[in-house]
C-alpha cells in the first residue's frame, strides 16, 4: 500500500512537471507522434498489402511450368501440355498466352492476358481493363483502346468493362484480351504460349508434381504457388523496408534531438534534483519519477500516432507512400487497405520508439541523480 | 546526538584542484539545542552541515547520530535518514519553481507514502502556521524574500524532523525578516526540534536563543562558545 502511495505520488509530480515546461513536452510529444504515425503507417500499409496479395492469390495456379533458354523466359511449346496432364496428380493444365505492353505516351507497362473467346464478359475485338489501365493509358479513344502490333500496325479494340475494385492490386495495369487477338498484337503463333498452368489437387503433392515436371521437360521452369506468394512478401517487406531507411533519418534526428535535450540537462533541471535529493528523494525515486514523465510524453505520442497512422493508411489510402509502397510507378493501384496488423506489430513499434526515447531520456538523469545533491544543487550557482 | 570524530572532507582528491574543505573535526552537537557554525566564506560550515546532514560522506573519520554510525551506512540508508530526521533550509531557499507554494511544502512527503490528503492537509497546516496559507496555491517565483523564507521552514518541517539544518538563512534577508528567522528558530528549539544554522550573520550567531556557536576558519573549529558555560562565567 505505502508502495503504490509513493508511486502514485512520483506519478502526480511528474504531471506536475509535464505542465510547468508544458512548451517543451507538447512539441516534443509533437514530433514523436509524427515519428510513430510514419513509421506504423508503412508497418500498417506493407502488413494490408501482404494480406491483400495473398488472398488473391489464392486463386492462382497451384504450379506455372515456364520454358527457360539461356537462363531467360521464353515461349513454351504447346506439345508440352500431353506431357504434363499425364502426370499423376495434375488435375487440369492449361497453357497462358499474355505479355507486357510498353506505352510510351504514359511510360508505363502493362500487363496483357489472353483468354479463350467467346468468354462471357468478353468476345473478339474487344478488352477488360484495370482501373489503373482507364487511368493512365496514352490509346483510349472513344471507348476504343489503340495498340501497335508486333508487326508495326495499330490495332483498334472495344472497352467492353473494368475489374472489380477489390481485385486493384493485382488487376490495375491489367488488359484482359482474347488469346487470338493477342497472338496477332504480339505475332506468337498457334504452337507456342507463354506459359503453362498446372492445377494440383492436392497441395502436399505440389512439390512432388513439379520435381517430375523438371526432370519431363528439363529446359522448364515450374514455380509453384507458394514461391509466388513468398515473391510477392518479399516485394512489400523490401519496399517496407526502404521506406523505413527513409524515414530512418528522421527516427535518427529525433533521436538525437532527445538525447541531446536529455543529455544537456540545464542548471535548473540539475538543481531540481539535487533539491529533491536533499529532502530526501531516493536515487532511484528521481529517476522513477523522471521515467514517468517520459513515458507519459512517449505514451501519449504513440497513441495519437498509432491512431493518425490509422486513418492515413486505412482512409486516407497511406497517400503519402502510396507509389513506393504500392509500386507501379505509373499505374499504381487505388483501393483501400483492409487493416491486417496484429498486437506484435503494435508491440514491435512501441518497442523501437518507445524503447530508445525512453533510454535517452532515462541515462542522463540516472547520472545527475546519482551526483551528490549539494554539487547538484550548486548547478545554478 | 551527533558526534562527529576526526572528520575531513577533501573535494577532487588527487586532481589538481584538490581542496581541502574540513581538517580534522570533533565536535557534539547536543539535542533540542540550537547550535550557530559562524565563519567567513570558505570555512567550511557549509560542507559541515551538509556531512551531519547525509548529504555527502567525509574522506575520512566518523559520524554518529543518535548513537548509530553514519560513515559506512550505504546510500539507501543514508536517505532514509535524510528524509526521516532532517529538514533543510537552504541559502536561497531553493524552492522549486513553476509549481505551487503547497505542492512546495509537500516536496519531502513525497517518498514517505503519505496519502494526498493527508500531505496536502499537513502542509496547510504548516502554512498557516507561519501565516502563509492565502499563498498555497500561489507559484514560488511570485513570493517575496519573507514569505519564501517561511515557506522553505515549512517544507524543512513537513517530515516532522527531529533535527532542522538551515545554511546561511538569512544571507537574503533584511534585519527584521533575520530576527524573525530566529524567533520561529526559537520556537522549533522550544518544541524541542534539534537546530544547526551556517551563518557569519551577528543577528544569527548573537541571537539569545543561540546556545552554541562554533567559530571556523579553513576547515577547522577555532573556538567553541557555549550559553551555558558563559552564563557560568566560562567560554
Amino acid at each position: 500500500m505505502r508502495w503504490i502511495r509513493v508511486q502514485l505520488a512520483l506519478l502526480d509530480f511528474a504531471l506536475s512537471s509535464l505542465v510547468r515546461r508544458k512548451g517543451r513536452n507538447l512539441s516534443l510529444a509533437a514530433v514523436f507522434c509524427l515519428l510513430v504515425m510514419c513509421f506504423a503507417s508503412v508497418v500498417f500499409a506493407v502488413k494490408s498489402l501482404q494480406r491483400e496479395a495473398a488472398s488473391l492469390l489464392e486463386g492462382a495456379p497451384d504450379i506455372v511450368v515456364q520454358r527457360v533458354v539461356g537462363g531467360r523466359h521464353d515461349l513454351i511449346p504447346v506439345q508440352y501440355l500431353g506431357l504434363i496432364k499425364s502426370l499423376k496428380g495434375v488435375q487440369e493444365s492449361t497453357p497462358r498466352v499474355w505479355g507486357y505492353y510498353y506505352d510510351p505516351g504514359s511510360g508505363a507497362n502493362y500487363t496483357l492476358m489472353g483468354t479463350r473467346c467467346p468468354d462471357p464478359s468478353l468476345e473478339e475485338g474487344s478488352v477488360l481493363v484495370g482501373s489503373g489501365v482507364l487511368r493512365t493509358f496514352s490509346g483510349l479513344e472513344h471507348g476504343r483502346i489503340i495498340l501497335r502490333s508486333a508487326k508495326g500496325s495499330f490495332v483498334s479494340l472495344k472497352l467492353k468493362g473494368t475489374f472489380p475494385s477489390d481485385s486493384e492490386l493485382l488487376s490495375s495495369d491489367l488488359v484482359l484480351i482474347c488469346e487470338k487477338d493477342l497472338r496477332e498484337l504480339f505475332d506468337i503463333p498457334d504452337h507456342l504460349a507463354t506459359d503453362i498452368i498446372a492445377r494440383v489437387a492436392n497441395p502436399a503433392e505440389r512439390r512432388k508434381v513439379a520435381e517430375k515436371i523438371y526432370e519431363a521437360l528439363p529446359d522448364t521452369r515450374p514455380i509453384q504457388k507458394e514461391e509466388i506468394l513468398r515473391t510477392y512478401e518479399a516485394i512489400f517487406e523490401w519496399r517496407g523496408g526502404l521506406t523505413i531507411v527513409v524515414l530512418s533519418a528522421l527516427i535518427l534526428s529525433f533521436l538525437i534531438l532527445a538525447w541531446d535535450k536529455a543529455v544537456s540537462l540545464g542548471p535548473e533541471e540539475t538543481q531540481e534534483i539535487g533539491v529533491l535529493k536533499a529532502l530526501g528523494w531516493d536515487t532511484s525515486e528521481v529517476v522513477r519519477m523522471k521515467l514517468m514523465e517520459g513515458l507519459l510524453i512517449s505514451i501519449t505520442g504513440f497513441a495519437v500516432g498509432i491512431f493518425l497512422a490509422y486513418l492515413h493508411v486505412f482512409l486516407l489510402s497511406a497517400f503519402l507512400f502510396e507509389p513506393l509502397l504500392k509500386g507501379w510507378s505509373v499505374v499504381y493501384p487505388r483501393f483501400p487497405l483492409i487493416p491486417a496488423f496484429g498486437v506484435h506489430d503494435l508491440l514491435v513499434i512501441f518497442l523501437l520508439t518507445v524503447g530508445p526515447y525512453s533510454l535517452a531520456t532515462i541515462v542522463p538523469h540516472w547520472r545527475t541523480a546519482t551526483i551528490e545533491p549539494q554539487i547538484a544543487m550548486r548547478a545554478q550557482k | 546526538m551527533i558526534k562527529l570524530a576526526e572528520v575531513r572532507k577533501i573535494f577532487n582528491q588527487g586532481r589538481p584542484n584538490e581542496t581541502v574543505a574540513l581538517r580534522g573535526i570533533n565536535l557534539e552537537i547536543q539535542e533540542a539545542k540550537l547550535t550557530v557554525l559562524k565563519g567567513p566564506s570558505g570555512s567550511g560550515k557549509t560542507t559541515l552541515l551538509s556531512l551531519i546532514g547525509c548529504m555527502t560522506r567525509p574522506t575520512s573519520g566518523r559520524i554518529w547520530l543518535c548513537e548509530r554510525e553514519l560513515t559506512s551506512l550505504p546510500e539507501k540508508f543514508l536517505t532514509t535518514i535524510r528524509k526521516e530526521t532532517f529538514g533543510f533550509v537552504f541559502q536561497q531557499f531553493n524552492l522549486i519553481g513553476g509549481i505551487s507554494v503547497l505542492e512546495n511544502v509537500t516536496l519531502p512527503a513525497y517518498t514517505i507514502g503519505m496519502p494526498r490528503k493527508q500531505r496536502r492537509e499537513r502542509a496547510m497546516e504548516l502554512l498557516d502556521r507561519f501565516s502563509i496559507a492565502n499563498k498555497a496555491h500561489v507559484k514560488v517565483e511570485s513570493l517575496s524574500g519573507g514569505e519564501a523564507q517561511r515557506v522553505a521552514i515549512a517544507r524543512a518541517l513537513m517530515n516532522d524532523p527531529k533535527v532542522m539544518i538551515a545554511d546561511e538563512p538569512t544571507a537574503q534577508l533584511d534585519s527584521a525578516l533575520s530576527k524573525e528567522f530566529m524567533a520561529i528558530m526559537a520556537q522549533l528549539k522550544a518544541e524541542g526540534k534539534t537546530i544547526l544554522i551556517a551563518s557569519h550573520d551577528p543577528l544569527v550567531w548573537g541571537s539569545p536563543c543561540v546556545d552554541r556557536v562554533v567559530e571556523m576558519r579553513d576547515g577547522t573549529i577555532l573556538m567553541l562558545w557555549d550559553s551555558a558555560l558563559a552564563s557560568g562565567g566560562g567560554s
